[in-house]
């Protein structure tokens, strides 16, 4: 930590109202799996996953329903026993509404684990490789909201020869109370898949930094981990965003991750909560990440609180299970209010990364009006990453987005703490998505380019030794004809000369 | 009014022979310059420009005789670069950028006769005679140069449609 | 040698070539969209200057005057000029192919710059030493480049800015640049 934030405290963040609780208080209640799932191919970071099973198939819970894809990929698992109904394109879980290809299951009701998943007694004695191979089969993914292949991550911090586990339980979005009741609830379960990664990644500690809003959380992970030495909890200030990965390793270990750098080069990686309970899942009962813990939370939720749902059950469906909607919600939100997805309807999936679901009511996703910059910085002060986003935001409108990447655009987080306390609500971050997203298709654009003169080189060169052979196949031809020609009439003339040689001989041989 | 034109004469003989000897010690290569250009085009020379391909083109636009916006597929990111390297300022807005396009084969109409498979720079179009043609997506830069070549027209260039990891976020309207 | 500093701020900042004398608008209007192509420009205008008024200097006092064509001064002086600047040419460009790409057609226009005619004609006018005609132009460069590069970043800022529909462009550029001619008249104080 620098100077400043020592002796000052942390000068960046936010500090938003938390509207936490009642939600994180109720008891977890478990959705019944409802009639049909959707479970999208592409709930991961990386390409989307190949299918394995085919229209009409009957598969069991935990099933795999996909294979990853590629090196950034991850598998997928049927979230109950049923009928595969449909492989094909249904709206994906994004603002854009676009669709998304998505496995359909016929829910039989019977919700059996398939009895292939072996259990495993002592998943200590297993190597590293072999913890990081069964947490790739069990498709977990970073629950915190990036969808990360988890094992992807494991295997590469066994690389970077990694020192430090930080266990993310920061949970610094408002509305969201998912982690910390799963921390409340399931403490010792997420210690084992904290020690298990451990293992699997080679580090020497374990720090949890849990924000000091959950006393809660903080109390019942600090008993689960009393008996072991490794794992550390270490309560950290309430502050979004201190649940991003570079804000908590600066807080918790003061190593401030470089620019365009991976936590991993400092020796540091960060897990979420709910990824060690997937992992602790994975490795004790083998189960695959088909469900998962999220809040259901905002004004126009008739009964706010935690939720185990089935990856693919529907927004609406879950919603409903909730209680329903008091009144028609004016936003539906996947994830926190700050960073989290709005969707266009309710009629899309729930996906492995979902860490809330937000329907807000009128009050709570009032839109402002734009007004003109004044310049008074507050954007500035707030930015976690020390990012002009004033400055950026200029560049963005003007149209100069190489100015704005000049400026720091890549490094942003779209935590969108500037956005939050612009007096004159101007959209910062939506701006900066928007630059992100053009930038990303210039540059595809200009690969597209690199690739495509490959192509007319390649296809060049292969009309240029087209012709040369044949040129070549021409001449040898020709070549040939002429010995061939030569030949004969060599043959020809030594025929007649030996005939003629023989006249002679028999002409000189005495009679 | 003798003197004045001699002095003036002789002044400006010699800063002529002063120039003409610095051009000839000065002089810069002028192939530097359209290897570079050539480089910024993207080199299919599928000839939407009017010139003999993309060295053609290259050519032009060192000479002056091109403008930077000639390139169709190029489309605006491509003569935003050649403007930058020629050094002059630029009007897009006579570019139409619609983004990326793609050569699309209607197979109802696609009687297998090859001649498109023949003309595509990228080699992009898979077909055997009498089969139906097929274009692949990852190699069409979406140039046109097949969709003359298609006796029955069964070509069409369409924008490249988007798909989830593509989509850009637009940009809020300014208020 | 306080004579020299003191007429390099009075050329540059007191009576600065463009926004005093008015000369040399041309460029400041058309080169001054980004700082880079800026600075080159007021580099190669200090350079062309300097070497201009060395030469006017010259022809003036050891051909012009010993032969009593004054009044082919203004001809001479131009032909001058424009050998100076395509000599400068020349060599920016062999010698620095991205500067010569960022002043592109701009660099011939330095012909036509009436800076560089004025201050020679200045320097003739007002009877300077060799030296002092070269400060003199020195300087007046340096306050050309000044205002070119102040006047470049202040653009680089309202081309991003949110500018009504009917001042955006030239309007607020000529705005912007009077503004500016009335703060520098601050240098030499009002007199009322």
């Amino acid at each position: 930590m620098g100077f400043m934030e020592k002796f000052f405290g942390l000068s960046w963040g936010i500090h938003p109202e938390d509207h936490k609780r009642p939600a994180a208080d109720a008891a977890v209640r478990v959705m019944p799996t409802p009639e049909r799932l959707y479970v999208s191919l592409a709930q991961h970071l990386g390409a989307p996953a190949l299918p394995a099973v085919l229209v009409g198939q009957k598969v069991a819970k935990g099933d795999l329903l996909a294979n990853p894809r590629g090196p950034v990929s991850a598998a997928i698992h049927a979230p109950t026993s049923g009928l595969v109904a449909a492989i094909g394109e249904i709206p994906a879980p994004h603002p854009s509404g676009l669709p998304v290809l998505a496995v359909t299951l016929e829910a039989d009701g019977q919700d059996a684990w398939s009895e292939a998943l072996a259990a495993c007694a002592d998943p200590f004695a297993l190597p590293p490789d072999e913890i990081s191979r069964r947490v790739a089969a069990a498709g977990v993914v970073g629950m915190g909201g990036a969808t990360f292949p988890s094992a992807l991550k494991l295997a590469s911090s066994r690389k970077a020869k990694v020192t430090t586990l930080i266990v993310n339980g920061g949970e610094c979005e408002p509305y969201l109370s998912c982690d910390d009741r799963l921390m409340r609830d399931e403490a010792g379960a997420i210690v084992d898949g904290i020690r298990l990664m451990l293992h699997a990644s080679g580090a020497k500690e374990a720090i949890a930094g849990i924000e000091d809003n959950k006393p809660e959380a903080i109390a019942a992970m600090r008993q689960a981990a009393a008996v072991h030495g490794e794992v550390r909890v270490c309560p950290i200030p309430a502050r979004y965003p201190l649940g991003s990965e570079k804000q908590l390793i600066l807080v918790l270990t003061g190593k401030e991750i470089p620019a365009g750098r991976l936590p991993g080069d400092a020796g540091v990686v960060v897990h979420n909560v709910g990824t060690a309970k997937a992992v602790h899942e994975a490795l004790r009962f083998g189960r695959p990440l088909v469900s998962r813990l999220l809040t259901v939370n905002g004004g126009a939720v008739r009964n706010p609180g935690n939720i185990v749902v089935p990856v693919g059950a529907l927004v609406e469906d879950v919603l409903a299970f909730a209680g329903g909607c008091a009144t028609e919600p004016a936003r539906l939100i996947m994830g926190g209010p700050m960073m989290g997805l709005s969707l266009p309807h309710a009629r899309v999936p729930v996906v492995k990364g979902a860490s809330g679901i937000l329907a807000l009511a009128g009050a709570e996703a009032a839109d402002h009006r734009e007004e003109a910059c004044i310049r008074c910085v507050s954007c500035v002060r707030a930015c976690p990453m020390g990012l002009l986003p004033l400055e950026m935001a200029r560049h963005v409108r003007g149209g100069d987005l190489e100015g704005a990447a000049k400026l720091g655009l890549r490094d942003c987080i779209a935590c969108g703490c500037c956005a939050y306390v612009c007096p004159a609500h101007i959209p910062l971050v939506q701006y900066f998505a928007h630059a992100k997203g053009a930038l990303a298709a210039e540059e595809r654009a200009r690969a597209r380019a690199g690739a495509a003169k490959k192509l007319a080189q390649a296809k060049s060169e292969r009309l240029a030794r087209e012709a040369r052979e044949k040129a070549e196949l021409a001449a040898r031809r020709k070549a040939e004809r002429e010995a061939a020609r030569a030949a004969e009439a060599a043959s020809s003339a030594r025929s007649a000369k030996s005939a003629a040689a023989a006249e002679t001989a028999a002409e000189g041989t005495p009679a | 009014m003798i003197a004045a034109s001699l002095s003036l004469t002789i002044l400006g003989a010699a800063l002529g022979l002063v120039l003409g000897i610095a051009g000839r010690f000065l002089a810069v290569e002028a192939n530097a310059r359209v290897a570079e250009l050539e480089s910024l085009l993207p080199g299919t020379n599928c000839g939407q420009c009017g010139f003999p391909g993309c060295s053609g083109a290259a050519a032009a636009l060192a000479e002056g005789h091109a403008a930077p916006t000639c390139c169709p597929p190029g489309g605006r990111a491509v003569a935003r670069a050649l403007a930058e390297k020629l050094g002059v300022s630029l009007d897009l807005s006579g570019v139409d950028d619609e983004g990326p396009k793609l050569a699309v084969v209607a197979e109802d109409l696609c009687i297998g006769c090859c001649r498109c498979v023949k003309s595509c720079p990228t080699d992009a179009i898979l077909g055997a005679p009498k089969q139906i043609h097929n274009v692949l997506r990852e190699a069409c830069t979406g140039c046109a140069a097949c969709v003359e070549q298609c006796l029955t027209e069964a070509i069409l260039i369409q924008p490249v449609p988007v798909s989830l990891p593509h989509w850009v976020m637009p940009r809020p309207a300014a208020a | 040698m306080s004579e020299f500093l003191l007429l390099l701020i009075s050329t540059a900042l007191v009576n600065n070539v463009v926004l005093i004398k008015f000369l040399g608008l041309c460029p400041v209007m058309g080169v001054s969209k980004n700082l880079d192509s800026a600075l080159g420009m007021g580099m190669a205008t200090t350079f062309v200057l300097t070497l201009a008024a060395a030469a006017s200097w010259m022809l003036e006092h050891w051909l012009l005057v010993p032969l009593r064509l004054e009044f082919l001064r203004i001809l001479s002086f131009i032909l001058v000029i424009a050998s100076v600047v395509q000599f400068t040419e020349m060599f920016i460009r062999k010698a620095s192919p991205g500067l010569y790409r960022s002043l592109g057609i701009y660099l011939p226009l330095i012909t036509t710059n009436c800076a560089v005619l004025g201050v020679a004609l200045l320097n003739v006018q007002q009877q300077h030493s060799f030296f002092w005609s070269l400060s003199y132009a020195f300087g007046s460069a340096v306050g050309f480049t000044l205002v070119l590069m102040i006047f470049a970043g202040l653009r680089e800022r309202i081309a991003l800015a949110r500018v009504p529909a009917a001042f955006s462009g030239a309007p607020i550029a000529f705005i912007a640049i009077s503004l500016l001619a009335l703060a520098f008249m601050g240098f030499s104080g009002l007199n009322v």
